[in-house]
């Protein structure tokens, strides 16, 4: 360990939960098990179906969630045990990068009528606001 | 064929259309009429020497070409292949709402009533709606939008067809300024057949009903379609 304290907060570590940011499970998180080199992990998602696999660091974004006891190397039943008992899943929803992600996506595939939708309420929420500041300021 | 030298019977050098350049006909078109010529006949008498021959003997003008073509030249096909109309979109069926991309109504949003024969979409705004009267498009210059209009079972009357769009025939030569002015005031404009003005109100009835089902719908379609900073047609859903 060194003298002083790191000021970085997140770690390529064994347990640390990750998204990924390409391939098929695009999306999803994972978590990693193992560290193969200084480019790849093998990373496991059991409850987000994310199969056992490795995958390069510059595919995955670093969460701020540990699973902090997970033992190196663990299996993928022992990954679920601990997955499940610390409710990263829940956390992770509840957080809101994974809300603000949703919303985005939600935001690109409504259509071009939805959008229009969008704007109206858009609208109508600026002038009751505009309204109720004006009231309030006079 | 002078220009255009047979590579093999039936098959020139040059392409018809580089043919064409050649003879440089496009330049002007003859403007003077052929003199009419003088029937010839198809014999004529001549007279020959030598005591035997008798003097005269009738031969004819155009003397037979003393070769002909050992081959017989195969005249090419003609083509009996025409485009079909275009085959509509999945996605447009009657009662879709398009976004027009071209003319004079680009952006605007209209609704889908059927495809003409002549593979042209008809469309209408409705015209009360957002002024896009009854009119046909092409289907290229349309984004179908994934936006329905239940239209239910209306059928466009059978009378709106292709020839219903035809303009009149003009007639020939006349010139701008007779086409502008009578009598040294600016035409006044023909009216707008009344016809016509009641078959886009039977349509219109209809697909406004259908329209104000939905709530929005037809602010929706009132409003004309743009992209805004960091919008790109290829990334959006319609």
């Amino acid at each position: 360990m060194p003298a002083q304290p790191s000021n970085f907060k997140r770690f390529v570590e064994v347990g640390r939960v990750v998204l990924l940011k390409s391939g098929p499970q695009e999306g999803k998180i994972a978590v990693i098990v193992e560290i193969i080199d200084h480019n790849r992990a093998i990373i496991d998602g059991p409850t987000t179906g994310v199969p056992r696999q490795a995958f390069p660091y510059r595919h995955l974004s670093l969460t701020p969630f540990v699973l902090s006891s997970l033992p190196r190397g663990a299996g993928t039943g022992v990954v679920r045990k601990y997955l499940e008992k610390d409710g990263t899943v829940e956390k992770w929803q509840k957080s809101s990068w994974a809300q603000k992600r949703e919303a985005i996506a939600k935001r690109r595939s409504i259509n071009d009528f939805e959008r229009f939708c969008v704007m109206l309420a858009k609208k109508a929420r600026r002038d009751t606001v505009r309204k109720a500041v004006a009231k309030a300021s006079a | 064929m002078a220009r255009s030298k047979e590579l093999v019977p039936g098959v020139g050098r040059l392409s018809r259309s580089s043919v064409f350049a050649r003879r440089g006909l496009y330049k002007g078109l003859k403007k003077s009429d052929k003199p009419i010529e003088a029937e010839t006949p198809a014999t004529k008498e001549v007279s020959v020497g030598g005591e035997k021959n008798g003097s005269t003997r009738i031969v004819p003008t155009k003397k037979a070409p003393r070769f002909y073509p050992a081959e017989d030249v195969r005249q090419p096909k003609k083509s009996r292949k025409h485009p079909k109309p275009a085959k509509l979109r999945s996605s447009i069926t009657p009662g879709t709402v398009l976004i027009l991309l071209a003319g004079r109504f680009a952006g605007k949003r209209v609704v889908f009533l059927k495809q003409l024969a002549s593979g042209l979409l008809l469309v209408t705004g409705p015209y009360k709606v957002n002024g896009v009267p009854l009119r046909r498009v092409n289907q290229a210059y349309v984004i179908a939008t994934s936006t329905k209009v239940d239209l239910g079972d209306f059928k466009v009357d059978e009378k709106i067809n292709d020839a219903y769009f035809a303009k009149d025939a003009k007639k020939g030569s006349r010139s701008a300024e007779e086409e502008f002015f009578e009598e040294g005031q600016p035409k006044k404009k023909a009216a707008f057949p009344e016809s016509k003005a009641a078959d886009q109100k039977a349509v219109d009835a209809a697909v406004v009903a259908a329209i104000k089902k939905t709530e929005n719908l037809q602010k929706y379609i009132k409003s004309t379609f743009g992209l805004s900073k960091g919008q790109f047609p290829h990334q959006l859903v319609f």
